[in-house]
């Protein structure tokens, strides 16, 4: 789910902390680039020393595994509107975390003090939650094996460090969008941001692994608002660049100034667009709003920890449970539909070199040829299913989705980025609309919601588009689909090719409790769905 | 109000110096302000500690403590302002922020709208620090579970899943325009869901306050437990208008989402649902049935809301809704200013919806078809010209027939406005404070009977 609580607080600006480094605008910004070909940095040798500090103490203190993350986690935010800057935000945070299993049961202690002594007062902090709620034999946590990575380092390809830019720069571009798109007639209000996250992680573990990683990941929200004069009605267009794992350069790329006016444009057009008549209709669904369908009603329910019950208390359970049931069995969609996991897709949002258990992610199916091939997995999960692997000659090896998204919480699974492959036919987003008798097409992504088994949900979408005998004919409002999962995605009939691909994003996808925000990328191609209940969302009482 | 005693006791923390009393908060914050060379410098300090512990399969999985603080500057020349955040608390740590924030500040474009700091305020006494909970150490959060894990195992047929988080901690603000402001609190929340292993059947129950003593475990328990049972097999019934008897926690759910349309700013300028048709806003419009009072207070015994906001404004009961009339919206400084009026934004955090006199047995005995529901879920707005959401009903919703709850029913996916919803208010019981919002923050609300309930269709989902 995304999470609006981690959205405000992130969006606030007052959720994060800590400080170690300078990090300081600097007028000769480009000299920061990176060179990809270049050899990536080792670990600091003061940093590794205080992990081995937490390790040997988690090790005298009866722990059987542990593991220490020191992060430092920043983040830059520069928000307008209109024509002015709001504010200027950046945010630093630095700390230690402290994993550790005593008979089979997990403790966790965090803390930004990093001298020696704060990061052994973590460590007994987790070896007394360990044995305070010491589990019974039959309940213990049994890790699947990882081969252990002496000395692993990752960097996020990215040709300009978003911290180097100067703030100059940034707000320039952003109100010069803005400006673009006060141009059309009826748009009153444009707000855009930029937010750019950077993560310095440091992970070992008690079997020999040593990571550093750099993960750099940019955004640029931006919404443009028509007013009618009489205060009749407001439209918005919003989400019109997906955020991703890449450098400065993606906005840039992105041509916020010169695409501006036409995203104005099109909240303008909102405001003339004509109601939605209820009924059913076939949709062609864009990758710009396809990504959201398929995190909701495909990344979520396919985590082993949800179909197992794990997070019952808060995001819920899964339909596709239990797992003996659904393995190999479960048609979830047509022969042609195959979704992947990984963490390796250049530009996703979650991918990285190692995950949070120490492993190496792999790729692997999770649906193939529409039938149930495999869950999302950390280390303590991939045991669970070691009958199904085994029946498939796998191995019983975790797909390295184990995450934390800062250093004072407790790492467990979270999703890869989980796609839909292209068809192997070379059609586009035009084609399937010219294929199509009476439809809607749909871009971007809106409203969403979706129930704790992710069986029932109700999608909005930026903009929505009447498709008569193979032909745009105009532009509708107020448009919402509610779907049942399964039935939905086995009415998929028509999807686009591999020119078709693209990625949606979300960095605020939140889950567990305390409650915790991942990056997610989810790589789709159109895709056309037969016969599907949309509803008009218009109400005046 | 002067330190209590359990800041300075070490015996529960990672760090004890993430727990500041008020004097070394105030002495810490003077000599960040005391290192500014920028013609303001606003600084927020927050920290403390949080111990939780989770579990669900009827057995705990992951637990932690964590201890943490930071300082927050704010610098300004004049119109140009940034932010930095740092939890360095070293002399030079902190320099690096204020000269950063300062560094930065001087580059960023003026903000036209940015408004001075505030002098020394007035703020109300707000006692939310308990010592039960300051206190409290691993093995009384794993007793509180096992309350629950112990009795769903016992009875064989039922899965508890549960967090459980508490702990203390501080905010403080201070200026150079002499303002200060400190305010510890400790919090303690609990929710409980318990599930039927044949998997037909679900119940929720929570509870939240800032005393730990307060909390009753065995009747979160209990009640999790009737809920999972009563709520097995359930039936489908026609999507459609229903009147509907909303437990407390559903009502917080679904009216909550109010708060964020409140903003003043929003409806003058033609884009909220409390914009007028024609130029200005609804103040003093009649927007909802006249039995409805909507306020924040922090001093209201069943909020114990920090009593200012994040510039150091103080917060005083504001009424939203009175006797069913939108009194005001929230108006930060520069909108109040530019309206002429007063600020009072940034208290909607505590927010308590005035309760009334009818037992939820009353409501059920005068409803002759109707669905009672205990909590909403994955509410996202729809249309905010009406403030429509859409979610879903929770972890026990049951049909009512003649005067009584009947049998279980299926979820129900709702698209439906607060606003519609409070014009169709037929009774209020007692307020409560509910624990399991998403938004969080300190809620104190109703049950409610409404009639003509939006649902638009069914779930499989338990």
């Amino acid at each position: 789910m995304t999470n609006r609580r981690d959205f405000l607080k992130a969006g606030a600006a007052a959720g994060a902390m800590a400080l170690a480094a300078p990090a300081l605008i600097r007028a000769d910004a480009y000299a920061q680039r990176i060179d990809p070909s270049r050899e990536l940095p080792a670990m600091d040798p003061a940093t590794k020393e205080l992990l081995v500090e937490a390790l040997n103490a988690a090790r005298m203190g009866g722990a059987s595994f542990a593991d220490a993350r020191i992060g430092r986690y920043r983040n830059n935010f520069v928000i307008t509107r209109e024509k002015q800057i709001v504010n200027v935000v950046d945010t630093d945070t630095l700390g230690v975390g402290v994993r550790v299993l005593v008979n089979g049961t997990w403790g966790f202690g965090a803390t930004r003090d990093l001298s020696k002594a704060g990061v052994v007062a973590a460590t007994k902090e987790a070896l007394a939650i360990a044995k305070a709620n010491a589990l019974p034999v039959a309940d213990r946590v049994h890790l699947a094996a990882a081969p252990p990575t002496p000395d692993g380092r990752y960097v996020t390809p990215h040709r300009i460090d978003p911290f180097t830019v100067p703030i100059e720069e940034k707000a320039d571009l952003l109100i010069r969008a803005n400006t673009e798109a006060m141009k059309v007639n009826g748009v009153k209000f444009v707000n855009s941001n930029m937010f750019f996250v950077k993560e310095e992680k440091n992970y070992a573990n008690t079997e020999g692994t040593f990571t550093t990683q750099t993960v750099i990941r940019s955004w640029l929200p931006f919404a443009a608002t028509a007013v009618k004069p009489d205060f009749s009605d407001f439209q918005t267009r919003t989400n019109v660049i997906q955020p991703m794992a890449r450098g400065y350069e993606y906005l840039t790329e992105s041509k916020p100034v010169e695409n501006a006016q036409r995203w104005g444009e099109e909240a303008a057009a909102k405001l003339a667009a004509k109601p939605v008549e209820v009924g059913r209709y076939d949709l062609v669904l864009h990758p710009s709003h396809l990504w959201l369908t398929i995190h909701e009603s495909i990344a979520h329910p396919t985590e082993l920890d949800r179909a197992m019950g794990y997070e019952a208390n808060y995001a819920g359970t899964s339909f596709l449970a239990p797992p003996r049931e659904k393995l190999g069995k479960f048609r979830y969609g047509p022969k042609f539909m195959n979704i992947q996991g990984d963490r390796e897709q250049e530009g996703g949002c979650s991918t990285i070199g190692w995950d949070d258990d120490g492993v190496k992610p792999d790729k692997f199916l999770i649906i193939k040829e529409g039938i149930v091939n495999d869950y999302q997995t950390t280390r303590e999960q991939a045991p669970m299913l070691d009958w199904w692997y085994d029946s498939q000659k796998r191995p019983v090896r975790s797909h390295g989705c184990c995450h934390s998204d800062s250093w004072n919480d407790v790492a467990f699974q979270r999703m890869p980025n989980v796609s839909l492959l292209p068809g192997d036919k070379d059609l586009s987003y035009d084609d399937l609309i010219a294929a199509t008798d009476k439809g809607i097409a749909i871009i971007g992504d809106g409203s969403f919601s979706i129930d704790q088994q992710r069986y029932n949900a109700q999608f909005g979408g930026q903009l929505f588009y009447e498709i008569k005998s193979g032909k745009i004919v105009g532009q509708l409002k107020d448009v919402a689909y509610q779907m049942r999962t399964p039935d939905f995605w086995n009415a998929m009939d028509m999807i686009g090719g591999k020119k078709s691909y693209e990625m949606g994003a979300s960095f605020f996808d939140g889950k567990g409790q305390p409650g915790q925000v991942n990056a997610v990328s989810h790589g789709c191609v159109p895709s056309r769905f037969r016969n599907i209940n949309v509803i008009n969302t218009g109400r005046k009482a | 109000m002067s330190a209590p005693k359990s800041l300075f006791d070490e015996r529960s923390r990672i760090s004890p110096s993430d727990m500041m009393s008020r004097g070394e908060a105030q002495a810490f914050l003077e000599r960040v302000v005391k290192l500014s060379r920028a013609d303001t410098i606003g600084a927020h300090l927050g920290g403390g500690y949080n111990g939780n512990i989770r579990f669900a399969a009827n057995r705990i999985t992951t637990s932690g403590g964590v201890s943490n603080s930071q300082l927050v500057v704010q610098s300004g020349y004049g119109p140009k302002h940034a932010v930095v955040t740092t939890g360095d608390f070293t002399p030079e740590g902190i320099e690096r922020a204020v000269r950063q924030s300062e560094a930065i500040a001087k580059l960023a474009p003026d903000d036209p709208e940015s408004m001075p700091l505030l002098p020394p305020q007035q703020y109300n006494d707000v006692n939310a620090y308990f010592e039960s909970t300051a206190n409290l150490r691993p093995a009384d959060r794993a007793t509180a579970a096992h309350t629950a894990i112990d009795a769903a195992k016992s009875a064989g047929d039922l899965a508890a899943a549960g967090f459980l988080i508490a702990g203390s901690g501080y905010n403080a603000i201070a200026s150079n325009t002499g303002m200060y402001a400190y305010f510890p609190a400790t919090t303690a929340n609990y929710q409980l869901t318990v599930r039927t292993n044949d998997g037909t059947g679900s119940g929720w129950a929570a509870a939240d306050h800032p005393d730990w003593t307060q909390i009753d475990f065995k009747a979160v328990s209990d009640r999790a437990i009737q809920k999972a049972r009563a709520s097995r097999n359930p039936v489908a019934v026609e999507p459609g208008r229903y009147t509907v008897i909303l437990e407390p926690q559903a009502v917080a759910d679904l009216v909550q989402l109010l708060a964020f349309s409140l903003d003043a700013r929003s409806a003058d300028e033609g884009r909220s649902a409390f914009s007028r048709q024609g130029g200005g806003t609804k103040i003093g419009e009649k927007i909802v049935d006249s039995k409805v009072t909507l306020f924040s207070d922090p001093t209201d015994p069943q909020l114990l809301g920090q009593p200012w906001n994040g510039e150091g404004l103080p917060l005083n009961r504001e009424v939203w809704i009175e006797n069913g009339v939108l009194k005001q919206l929230a108006y930060s400084r520069f909108w109040a200013q530019k309206k002429n009026t007063r600020p009072n934004n940034g208290g909607l955090g505590a927010v308590k919806l005035m309760g009334g006199d009818a037992t939820t047995d009353d409501m059920i005995a005068s409803v002759p078809r109707g669905i009672l529901v205990t909590r909403l879920w994955y509410l996202r707005e729809v249309d905010p010209r009406t403030v429509l959401y859409t979610g879903l009903t929770r972890d026990g919703t049951f049909l009512i027939e003649n005067g009584k709850v009947t049998k279980a029913v299926k979820n129900l996916r709702f698209n439906e406005s607060p606003l519609f919803m409070l014009n169709n208010l037929e009774l209020i019981g007692r307020a409560v404070r509910v624990a399991g919002t998403e938004a969080g923050g300190n809620v104190v609300f109703p049950t409610l009977k409404v009639k003509d309930f939006n649902f638009t269709s069914l779930s499989d989902a338990v």
